[in-house]
């Protein structure tokens, strides 16, 4: 602990870098997950297509989707993008699912009755389905931003920042308590996302509450 | 790709075939220890119904925790070897097969357990014979997210200079050998999707027919 704020310049330094690593792609992962989402939720064909490929793209590990990715798009392996594309790519394929499931389990007389009160299809999803498809969607977000956390402390082995650098600094030197700062560090960011998520949930879900 | 195919590096003690047999005995190694301690205490607690909540908190709380901190900490306390790894790798396939044993056994029918109570079976009788091959496939469904993730995570094992694929990453980090990274990435990604097929191929050998979700064509 003592580390921590003995070196809270450095601490601060990669909490910004570990959330900007980490946050980035959940945030571009859930807007890309929407559409594609709401494409599996209509079309068979979408399911049939994205749900194996999401499965399969989940199974990569994430070093060696870090490893990979430099090749594929011709960049530096120290570049910051080799984490985050990973990262997008982990989201979709978590999210894809949650979007979907939760898009199929809106109840089909709700979306007549909107359609029977003149909303058009556009206005219809971001006012009636997707607000009812939250719920099942922040459990996917969570769980796609506690392992985005976890995961960006990989990217510190190839050399990248985050808290994993303090893993990686604190084995290079033999200095037991880096490496315990980094993982309070990332166990802290974890639990706080998670808890910000589960309330912002609650809060644009009053409805869900009730009757309970 | 003309490092993987080279033939030279399919063979000898530091060879592709070495390395893949030390991933894979990381990898059945983690899961036979981690099973050994999560499904007992998943499906006690899923069976009496008590201490639900320490069995997902805890989950969750594990989750959370960076393998990578956890082995150079064990590493940094206990030296170089097999041990720290086994002890990382350990603590991240419990949560899954603990999870997905609770969640299971919880999810069974209380009507056909209460069935098995009426016919006479002892308290074993209905967690073994009943509750848990009734449970079955959301416990596969554990121990295939854990193995995927021990899989993947094996290969930071390499990083404090133990075995497995993850040695061709780091030697080819620190050479600067992309072709041997790629090889090694290419290779662990290829074991991961073939663990998850044999488990899914296992699923379906012992799972009851009858257990299988209608018109879903199966994986959920």
């Amino acid at each position: 602990m003592n580390w921590i704020f003995e070196n809270w310049e450095k601490f601060w330094e990669v909490t910004e870098v570990h959330v900007r690593l980490a946050l980035l792609p959940v945030v571009i992962g859930f807007v890309l997950s929407i559409p594609l989402g709401w494409w599996a939720s209509r079309s068979g064909t979408a399911r049939a297509v994205l749900f194996p490929l999401a499965n399969i793209l989940f199974t990569i590990p994430s070093i060696a989707l870090i490893v990979i990715t430099p090749v594929l798009l011709g960049v530096q392996i120290l570049d910051e993008i080799n984490v985050i594309v990973p990262l997008v790519v982990y989201t979709v394929a978590l999210m894809v699912r949650s979007v979907a499931d939760a898009l199929a389990a809106v109840p089909g007389n709700v979306v007549a009755a909107a359609n029977a009160m003149g909303y058009r299809p556009f206005r219809r999803f971001l006012t009636v389905e997707f607000p009812l498809a939250l719920p099942v969607t922040v459990a996917g977000l969570r769980v796609a931003t506690v392992s985005n956390i976890s995961m960006v402390s990989v990217g510190a082995l190839v050399g990248l920042g985050g808290y994993g650098q303090l893993f990686t600094e604190g084995y290079q030197n033999d200095h037991t308590e880096k490496v315990v700062a980094g993982l309070i560090g990332t166990v802290v960011l974890a639990v706080l996302a998670d808890g910000l998520l589960l309330l912002g949930g609650r809060l644009l879900t009053p409805w869900a509450r009730v009757g309970r | 790709m003309g490092w993987l195919f080279d033939p030279a590096h399919w063979s000898g003690e530091t060879g592709i075939p070495v390395r893949l047999a030390e991933h894979v005995g990381f990898t059945f190694g983690t899961l036979l220890i981690a099973a050994a301690i999560a499904v007992p205490l998943g499906a006690f607690v899923g069976h009496t119904g008590r201490g639900g909540f320490l069995v997902v908190g805890l989950s969750n709380a594990l989750r959370a925790l960076p393998t990578t901190a956890v082995l150079i900490l064990v590493v940094l306390w206990a030296g170089l070897g097999d041990f720290p790894v086994y002890v990382a790798l350990v603590l991240l396939a419990i949560p899954p097969i603990m999870a997905g044993t609770y969640a299971g056994i919880r999810a069974v029918d209380p009507v056909t357990v209460d069935a098995a109570r009426g016919v006479g079976m002892r308290e074993t009788g209905v967690l073994l014979r009943v509750e848990v091959p009734n449970a079955l496939p959301l416990i596969y469904g554990g121990f295939r997210g854990a193995a995927l993730q021990v899989v993947a995570t094996a290969t930071i094992a390499a990083y404090t200079g133990a075995g497995g694929l993850g040695r061709f990453v780091f030697d080819g980090l620190a050479l600067q050998e992309f072709g041997q990274m790629l090889a090694g990435a290419v290779l662990v990604a290829l074991l991961a999707v073939l663990v998850d097929l044999a488990f899914a191929g296992l699923q379906r050998l012992t799972v009851s027919p009858g257990l299988r979700p209608v018109g879903t064509g199966g994986k959920k």
